[in-house]
């Protein structure tokens, strides 16, 4: 073996060469391969932070209330038509919020005390109740269970998503004594220990920002902020419930990471919330009304349907215009359209309307169809005849490769028993070409349903509260939805605007599943 | 009465008036060509069907152009009527405030509700709607009296030996030919209302101030230059395609010259899904993850060169959305507008210009470096260009993740704005057609649709040329 050939590819020094060029050869494809991976990880990333967004929106919290229908509060003389309870939110609300107060009675002795209660459930989420009511009159006067979802900022917290809390578990403790009247010493031999490593290693952590934040310690549904804490005893001032719950308990500590200046959220509230889920009072529950309600500025009650409806009208007036006349305009230039000048200029002139921004259709739509011709703005009308003008090159394009994928001898076959050139096209290339025009038309529209921009341009960008009846009324569109929510400050709507993303994708995946069964079922070689 | 016939829902009327007047006329035409008899008889030409459709098509165009130009023009007609007959003092409201007055009046005339006090709103919507009754009055009129004008001229052309088939193919040509020219009409509308805006709008603003101006402040004072614009467009377009470029050339030429068959088939379409994301969840994506932690990424940055002594202020600018941000979210969403073009043309390089090189003794990537890059270059630059157009052109990613603030500033953690944005800014509500402000807007977009039609030619000349030569 070790009598190497010698020659001038074999010598020592081509060996070392060809290495270099293996190697050369292995990075090469490294880098593609690292390309790839790249691809393949952004679009996971972006697939995993939007789910993990949404699957956060998937539920939340509503909260139980049983009350008597009130004749005199909800349907007072004069007003007691059913139009007028169905608008009167005041007083469905003023039944929530007195029930709220008998709960916790401590709120009622003063007025921000009682407006921070009242935050607790949006005025605006009795609406549907109010509806209901007014619906069946027969249940005034009677008692009612009434669910309406948990202020938005509430619900993120019982989330986990406003502030990561650390809990500790107290011993037991030993004796209770008041001090003054809110006020309460809490004091047992070992009972704080655990908080307090707790608090040191936080300190160790993040230094002296510990002490900005608060401790509330909780037994039952009995609710106290700790304002000191020494070895074996812990001052606290009660926010909810009776200083009795603590004695002979093993109450439970939660450090929330997040100063009270630096969240929506107050200790008071949280500690109200705490209690009522003690209570049972407050479930987490699929949040169908995403599905059901329409937009709102309140994310607890806003929902996507007026948004869905809108984009269906808008889809079903670009369908209308896009597809037959994409389909027309094709069959022309595949079969019937002279080799000349113009066809040429018509064929470069698609291929270039194809790769044009869709703002610029946006701009068109504003200066023609709302400037020149005075249609009505923010219609899904509008924005559908301007999809449709957006989308048709890229139909026609479909519809020319499946029209040419028909072999010219079904053609000619037609012709030879007799049929025109128009009836050949229309009884025996269409059909066959049916499939693939189908497929390129759905990707079309699938294409539309997701654009934004020209949309805003259009003005379907407005805030809509009523469900759109018909192609002119204001609306506004899914992807548009998904923007002007995106924009929204609170953090409460990352989640839903993430929600309505999944619920738009699940419809662009279910078109392009249609086209993929189109392929399959109907493909066929010639 | 007006007044009632202004409630007429014309869009299902018209539908309804339009299949019935079809499909009578059809009826009618093929009945009279069944019924041809005695020695004419043998001299038919078209089956009696191509009769009736012969009819029917004359019976529903002149109707359907009605109908159409009631569509497109009926709303306008009625607002112009209207605004003729306002008392002298709505004439100095300006024109954004009447078209705000006149689109109340209009809602309330559709939903029939108005129960407030204004007596001159009341009376003015119910003129409306008895103006309204009259325009739908005399559409309903005019596409029944064409109707009738096509159904009786047609019926009176029906003889044994009429040649009904080539007159009805005829007319079908005719339609193909109409519906292939909308995409003619499409750019000629585009062209056209881009032109005429921006023309009126640089009769106010000089041109060259415009396109040269460092100062852009179009929604508190009117300042015009647009070079900022420019700048951000193209800084983030530059950014995107750093991404875009080596990620998508590279899959493309690792799909098509060193992955199996297995591999391809399932890396490619998972490739084109980012293609069909809709650009709104890139915005998203882009504001919800990639600006916030590039802003830590500054301010990490800036915060270890302080502490390291190299610079005493802070290096970058880490603001909250970023043309990094926007332009790296760009880049993913491009790379399979170049990957898949570039897959495209590298397949179509032949095999036989391979083989000479592996017979050569070159390995796979100096085969790939020297023979089969060199021979696709030209459609992998047009792929190039058509991804520099759909990153120019991009609209909803800069509008969530680019800023608003008009500067130009090397710094890629800073806040840009690009022309996309800033029309998205100027169009969004209520606008007047007559303010500089809003013509801006279509200024831009003339620079826009310029630029990437100049893209979009070469680029699509170059794939053309460039099929010819190997097909």
């Amino acid at each position: 073996m070790t009598d190497v050939v010698q020659g001038p590819f074999r010598n020592e020094k081509a060996l070392r060469r060809l290495k270099k060029r293996r190697a050369a050869d292995v990075r090469f494809r490294t880098y593609g391969l690292s390309a790839i991976a790249f691809a393949l990880l952004a679009l996971s990333l972006l697939v995993a932070s939007i789910g993990f967004q949404a699957v956060s929106a998937a539920t939340y919290h509503v909260v139980r209330f049983d009350v008597v229908l009130d004749p005199q509060v909800i349907a007072p003389d004069g007003e007691d038509t059913p139009a007028d309870i169905s608008r009167n939110v005041d007083g469905f609300y003023s039944l929530l919020r007195s029930d709220l107060l008998e709960t916790f009675p401590q709120a009622a002795d003063d007025r921000l005390s009682r407006l921070r209660l009242g935050d607790l459930v949006t005025r605006l989420a009795v609406l549907p109740v109010a509806r209901t009511v007014a619906e069946n009159p027969t249940r005034i006067g009677r008692s009612m269970t009434i669910t309406v979802p948990l202020n938005d900022d509430l619900d993120l917290y019982l989330k986990g998503a406003v502030s990561k809390d650390a809990r500790v578990h107290i011993g037991e403790i030993a004796s209770v004594s008041e001090t003054t009247q809110n006020e309460v010493s809490l004091s047992g031999p070992s009972a704080f220990r655990g908080l307090e490593a707790m608090i040191s290693t936080l300190r160790a952590e993040d230094g002296d920002a510990v002490d900005a934040r608060s401790v509330l310690l909780t037994s039952g549904s009995s609710t106290g902020r700790v304002t000191h804490l020494e070895t074996g005893a812990a001052h606290v001032t009660m926010l909810t419930g009776s200083a009795d719950a603590f004695r002979g308990a093993r109450p439970v500590a939660r450090i929330i990471a997040l100063p009270e200046t630096e969240r929506n959220v107050s200790d008071q509230q949280i500690a109200w919330t705490l209690a009522l889920k003690e209570m049972g009072r407050i479930s987490r529950v699929p949040h169908f009304s995403l599905l059901t309600n329409t937009d709102s500025t309140y994310p607890e009650i806003a929902g996507a349907l007026a948004a869905i409806v809108g984009s269906l009208l808008t889809m079903l007036v670009t369908a209308f215009i896009a597809i037959p006349v994409g389909i027309f305009a094709s069959i022309y230039l595949e079969e019937f359209a002279p080799r000349n000048r113009l066809t040429e200029i018509i064929e470069v002139n698609i291929n270039n309307l194809a790769a044009v921004p869709s703002i610029v259709f946006g701009l068109l739509g504003a200066a023609v169809f709302l400037g020149f011709f005075g249609l009505p703005r923010s219609a899904p009308l509008v924005g559908g005849l301007v999809l449709a003008l957006m989308t048709l090159p890229t139909i026609i394009i479909a519809s020319r490769a499946a029209l040419k994928s028909v072999p010219p001898s079904i053609r000619a076959a037609a012709l030879g028993v007799g049929a025109s050139k128009m009836q050949s096209v229309f009884h025996h290339v269409l059909p066959l070409a049916g499939p693939g025009i189908l497929t390129g038309a759905i990707l079309g529209m699938a294409r539309a349903l997701g654009e934004t921009a020209p949309l805003l341009l259009i003005g379907m960008v407005a805030f809509v509260a009523d469900v759109p009846s018909s192609p002119t009324d204001e609306a506004t569109a899914l992807p548009v939805l998904i923007f002007s929510w995106s924009t929204n400050a609170e953090r409460a709507w990352e989640p839903m605007t993430a929600a309505v993303i999944v619920i738009l994708l699940m419809f662009l995946v279910t078109m392009n599943g249609i086209v993929v069964l189109l392929r399959r079922r109907f493909e066929r070689r010639w | 009465m007006f007044q009632q016939l202004g409630h007429l829902p014309m869009g299902w009327l018209m539908l309804a008036l339009l299949a019935m007047l079809a499909s009578g006329a059809f009826f009618v035409g093929r009945v009279q060509a069944e019924r041809f008899s005695g020695p004419a008889a043998a001299r038919i030409h078209s089956r009696p069907n191509y009769h009736g459709y012969f009819v029917a098509m004359w019976t529903f165009v002149p109707a359907l152009i009605v109908a159409l130009g009631y569509g497109l023009m009926g709303e306008s007609l009625v607002r112009s009527q209207l605004v003729s007959e306002l008392p002298a003092n709505f004439l100095k409201i300006p024109g954004v405030e009447l078209g705000v007055y006149l689109d109340a009046v209009s809602r309330a005339a559709v939903h029939n509700d108005y129960t407030g006090a204004d007596r001159v709103f009341a009376a003015i919507t119910n003129r409306y709607l008895e103006i309204q009754g009259v325009v739908k009055l005399s559409a309903i009129g005019l596409a029944l009296l064409g109707a009738t004008v096509g159904f009786v001229l047609a019926r009176r052309r029906i003889v044994p030996g009429f040649r009904a088939r080539n007159r009805v193919e005829a007319g079908i040509e005719l339609m193909l030919f109409l519906c292939a020219a909308i995409a003619i009409a499409t750019t000629v509308g585009i062209i056209a209302s881009l032109l005429y805006e921006s023309l009126r709008f640089f009769a106010e603003i000089p041109f060259w101030d415009f396109l040269f101006g460092t100062r852009w402040n179009a929604q508190t004072s009117a300042e015009f230059g647009a070079l900022p614009l420019f700048f951000g467009t193209f800084m983030i377009a530059l950014i995107a395609m750093l991404i875009a470029a080596p990620v998508g050339l590279f899959a493309a030429i690792y799909l098509s010259e060193y992955a199996g068959p297995k591999v391809r088939g399932w890396v490619k379409p998972i490739l084109e899904i980012l293609a069909g994301i809709p650009t709104v969840v890139y915005g998203f994506f882009a504001l919800l993850v990639v600006a916030p932690s590039i802003r830590s990424l500054a301010v990490w940055i800036n915060t270890t060169l302080i502490s390291s002594g190299l610079t005493s202020e802070p290096l970058l600018a880490a603001q909250p959305t970023s043309a990094l941000a926007a332009g790296l979210v760009m880049g993913i969403m491009v790379i399979p507008f170049v990957s898949s073009l570039s897959d495209d043309v590298i397949n179509a390089v032949p095999q036989t210009l391979r083989d000479a090189a592996y017979a050569m003794g070159a390995t796979k990537s100096e085969t790939v470096k020297h023979v089969v890059l060199p021979a696709a270059l030209p459609g992998i630059i047009a792929s190039l260009l058509l991804a520099v157009s759909r990153a120019i052109g991009e609209t909803m990613i800069v509008v969530m993740a680019a800023g608003q603030r008009a500067r130009i500033s090397a710094d890629p953690t800073a806040d840009l704005t690009t022309i996309t944005v800033q029309i998205v800014a100027l169009l969004t509500g209520e606008t007047e057609f007559d303010s500089p402000k809003t013509l801006s807007a279509f200024a831009l977009g003339l620079v826009l649709f310029a630029v990437t039609l100049v893209f979009n030619l070469i680029a699509l000349r170059v794939v053309q040329k460039y099929r010819e030569k190997y097909d």
